[in-house]
């Protein structure tokens, strides 16, 4: 007999239900098949009304975001293997986020989040293509790389504590996208940007629990844009304050 | 909606609707709101744009920066790489706009990999005599994505409809007037009335089983100006990628082998040189044009040879050969080659620091598509594609890896430009008008949600892409091309018997899928007739058994495949032939001896 595993999929049909519920499915257990495959193979053998995002299977899109036993993960980039003899495997939408529909979330406010930032090069002389690259070297790169690895997975909001009790906390893959621009050497558009940094729903909401950063299967890092972008803000603030004391108004 | 009743349509109004928000179409979105800022622009996609597949690409985009390259010899790759059937106009425009675009990217933020003094890096790339293949380290279809869609909203003119699943497109007097599309969220019906219209929906190699390929890629904008009575072109030409990953089909960039990574069978033997792309280059020296970076269709073609020879490696995974980065150490597969890494432990569990990864040639590219002219306009007035959905007569019989991400920025520029020139002549299309058609698409879409037939939608995709591999694969052999038009022709039937469960609106991915189905239904059957039709060997279309030889005197032709009633009809278009006479393609050491004056 071939071994399976048992995998609880958290249903919910907003026209039917009133409350998301779980429905088990077993799966004929492989080293290779990821959680995606999983719910891919119940779709098409066992229930085709699972709803579930995926595209590109191999960690990039960015789509497939679920919580698997309570944590936040990429589903095509987690095993059935990694859970193996543990008592159960259960797969819900993200935290923090509405659900639409059974393990779709609607993450649109996430996305206007990311649109807040201002994430384009600003600069105040616009060179024109021809003549040529801006110079950067690696070392300049290598202060932003990390933090323009992010793929817009979301799974650190549904980490964060802080966006669940407030949504409106432009949370940590926005803060990071904007710390991205402002450690681009090419860039000159921080100061615009504090606006947001600096606002309500900027980096000083953020409690500082990190756990962001511990589930980002992308090593983005998010956490430590948040604490440079605070060191920056701090910075802002105390330039501002000098200026103002110095009785400038364009501070 | 009672029953009976016409289904609700929400209508909107935009004076471009772009269909798709991959490369192509939010490059073409940025072109078009330059052009005009008082253009409204609507992008609409079926998953937010940064999902699109151009996230995936990995090893590079072309464009001649160095000294000593030049564009004739870019135009040269592309000609001869391409087996001659390249539009030749096409490519001049290219490789002239192909490096501003890279630049413009730059200025956007790409963070294009660098030389130690700041300057762009360009690597070595199959089928490139010099190296011109900028890159963002193995992750460059994923930087230009972000950074055009982060570009994107500079623009206040571009609005967007994420997740809006666009299913038909609607004429007017002859000419395209606009789309209609699912809200996905609601299931909703919307028309959109639009001047001008641009399909960059991308490929379509999900017709194959394994396949590089995000769930996605399902041809549909093909199949969208397909049932319009556009011709679909080139649609036998479809690129095998040497080195995915056993299983899944996960792409392992060319640039894996650019950087000087090698390809063995299961006697450890450097197996290409026994395949005219010798003589065997050290290791670790990639060498342009040479073994490993021979152009993809001879890598594939070798691959097919080896195993039927019984030398390649049974893995869990099936038949592969070992793709070997050992010796190019840790700190630079580190460096170049991050992604790679990951993907080879993530998925196969091999470490490529340690051990050889194992690689097999899967379904990739579509070099074919909508037919247009060189500025992407299509038959059809006011219609547009570009990207991977497009064929605009660069790729001909073989792409080139890394000419097709530039193609995005190049023509996607062309296609916003030229949406706009019209949009902002032509009067606005009143969204009333098109209402009983829109209606009527809606009706016939929601008897597909409430199919209650006693077919499967799985088990019909399965079959579909199982026989595409056999009689439109690596090698078309003449008894199997034949079973598979038979076999898509008798899938199409029943089709029409499907069954589905799901009654829902939110979020249907059933129905969704559906009609995805439909789609690649039409794309396979395309392909199929063509490659059937092409009684020849040239580039990725290999008939070896039946017509083992190129004939340029009857088909130096591009193929077009209209849509008609049972079997599709079959024309042909000349080839746009400027300073490049077909002549042999030849790599390794034949290629040297010929580029010698
Ligand atoms: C794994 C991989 C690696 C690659 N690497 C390279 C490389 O290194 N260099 C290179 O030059 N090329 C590479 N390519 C090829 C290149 O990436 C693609 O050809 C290109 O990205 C396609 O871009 P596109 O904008 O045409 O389409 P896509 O990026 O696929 O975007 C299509 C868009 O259309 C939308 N869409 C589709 N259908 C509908 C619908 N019915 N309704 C609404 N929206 C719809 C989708 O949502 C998406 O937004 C690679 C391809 C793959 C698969
Ligand atoms: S920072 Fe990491 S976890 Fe957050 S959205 Fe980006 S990739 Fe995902
Ligand atoms: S399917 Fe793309 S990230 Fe998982």
């Amino acid at each position: 007999m071939t071994e399976t595993v048992t995998v609880r999929v958290q249903r919910y049909r907003p026209e039917e239900d009133q409350e998301p519920w779980a429905q088990s499915f077993e799966v004929p257990y492989s080293e290779d098949l990821s959680i995606l495959d999983a719910l891919n193979q119940i779709k098409d053998q066992q229930d085709p009304t699972l709803s579930h995002r995926w595209s590109c299977r191999m960690a990039i899109c960015g789509s497939c975001g679920v919580m698997i036993n309570g944590e936040p993960r990429l589903a095509c980039k987690t095993f059935l293997r990694d859970y193996r003899g543990k008592d159960a495997l259960e797969v819900r939408a993200l935290d923090n986020f509405p659900i639409e529909r059974d393990l779709v979330s609607d993450i649109s406010g996430f996305i206007d989040h990311l649109e807040t930032v201002q994430p384009w090069l600003i600069r105040s002389d616009e060179q024109p293509v021809s003549a040529g690259a801006y110079r950067q070297t690696p070392e300049q790169m290598q202060r932003y790389a990390a933090f323009s690895q992010c793929i817009n997975c979301g799974l650190c909001y549904a980490a964060c504590p802080q966006f669940g009790r407030d949504p409106a906390f432009l949370g940590p893959a926005a803060l990071t996208l904007a710390q991205r621009y402002n450690l681009d050497s090419r860039d000159e558009g921080a100061s615009q940007r504090m606006n947001w940094l600096n606002a309500e729903a900027g980096v000083w909401s953020c409690t500082f629990v990190g756990y962001c950063s511990q589930v980002c299967p992308k090593d983005v890092d998010p956490a430590a844009a948040i604490n440079q972008g605070k060191v920056a803000s701090d910075i802002n603030y105390a330039v501002n304050l000098f200026n103002i004391l110095r009785g400038k108004d364009d501070a | 909606m009672n029953a009976g009743d016409a289904p609700d349509i929400r209508a909107l109004q935009a004076d471009i609707v772009i269909v798709g928000g991959g490369g192509a179409g939010l490059r073409a979105a940025i072109a078009a709101a330059e052009a005009n800022p008082q253009l409204d622009i609507l992008l609409l996609s079926k998953v937010y744009p940064m999902r699109s597949h151009t996230v995936a690409a990995e090893g590079g985009c072309a464009g001649v920066i160095q000294l000593h390259d030049s564009l004739d010899a870019h135009f040269d790759d592309t000609v001869s790489g391409g087996d001659w059937l390249c539009d030749q106009d096409v490519v001049d425009y290219f490789v002239h706009h192909a490096t501003e675009e890279n630049l413009r990217l730059e200025h956007w933020g790409c963070p294009w990999s660098r030389k130690a003094d700041g300057s762009i890096n360009v690597r070595a790339f199959g089928g490139m005599k010099i190296e011109r293949t900028w890159f963002a380290a193995d992750k460059t279809g994923f930087h230009i994505l972000h950074t055009l869609f982060q570009t994107s909203l500079k623009y206040p003119s571009i609005r967007r409809c994420d997740e809006y699943f666009c299913t038909d497109l609607l004429l007017e007097d002859g000419a395209c007037a606009g789309v209609q599309a699912i809200d996905m969220r609601n299931g909703t019906h919307t028309l959109i009335a639009a001047s001008a219209v641009i399909l960059a929906t991308g490929g379509a190699a999900r017709v194959y089983r394994y396949n590089t390929n995000g769930g996605i890629v399902t041809g549909d904008g093909m199949a969208l100006a397909y049932r319009q009575g556009v011709a679909l072109r080139d649609m036998e030409f479809v690129q095998y990628h040497p080195t995915g990953l056993p299983g899944s089909g996960i792409l392992i960039t060319e640039a894996a082998r650019g950087e000087g990574g090698v390809l063995t069978n299961s006697d450890g033997y450097r197996y290409l040189q026994d395949y005219g792309l010798g003589p065997e280059t050290p290791l670790g020296e990639a060498c342009n044009k040479y073994m490993e970076l021979g152009p993809r269709d001879r890598l594939s073609q070798a691959f097919w040879h080896e195993a039927k020879a019984g030398r390649a490696l049974a893995t869990s995974r099936g038949e592969a050969v070992n793709l070997d980065l050992r010796h190019l150490g840790e700190a630079r597969i580190n460096e170049r080659l991050p992604f790679i890494r990951d993907l080879a432990r993530t998925y196969v569990n091999v470490d490529a620091v340690h051990e050889p990864i194992p690689v097999r040639p899967t379904a990739h590219y579509t070099m074919g598509g909508i037919q247009t002219d060189r500025h992407t306009a299509t038959a059809l007035p006011g219609l547009f594609a570009v990207g991977e959905c497009a064929s605009v007569g660069l790729h001909g019989a073989n792409r080139l890896g890394s000419n097709s991400l530039a193609e995005l920025s190049v023509f996607g520029r062309v296609a916003g430009e030229q949406a706009a020139a019209r949009a902002s002549q032509g009067p606005a299309v009143d969204p009333r008008r098109l209402l009983a058609r829109a209606q009527d698409n809606a009706a016939g879409w929601e008897s597909l949600r409430e199919a209650r037939g006693g077919e499967h939608l799985a088990t019909i995709r399965d079959e579909m892409a199982r026989a595409m591999e056999d009689g439109a694969g690596i090698f078309r052999l003449p008894g199997q091309m034949q079973q598979t038009c038979a076999k898509i022709a008798e899938l199409k039937g029943r089709y029409r018997e499907l069954g589905l469960v799901d009654r829902s609106r939110v979020f249907n991915t059933e129905w969704l899928n559906a009609i995805e189905l439909g789609n690649l239904l039409d794309v396979a059957e395309a392909m199929a007739h063509a490659a059937l039709a092409r009684k020849e060997s040239r580039g990725s279309h290999q008939r070896i058994e039946d017509f083992p030889e190129r004939d340029d005197a009857q088909f130096l032709r591009h193929s077009l495949v209209y849509r008609a009633a049972d079997t599709p009809r079959l024309d042909w278009q000349d080839v746009v032939i400027t300073r490049s006479q077909p002549a042999e393609r030849h790599y390794g050491a034949a290629g040297q001896q010929e580029s010698k004056p």
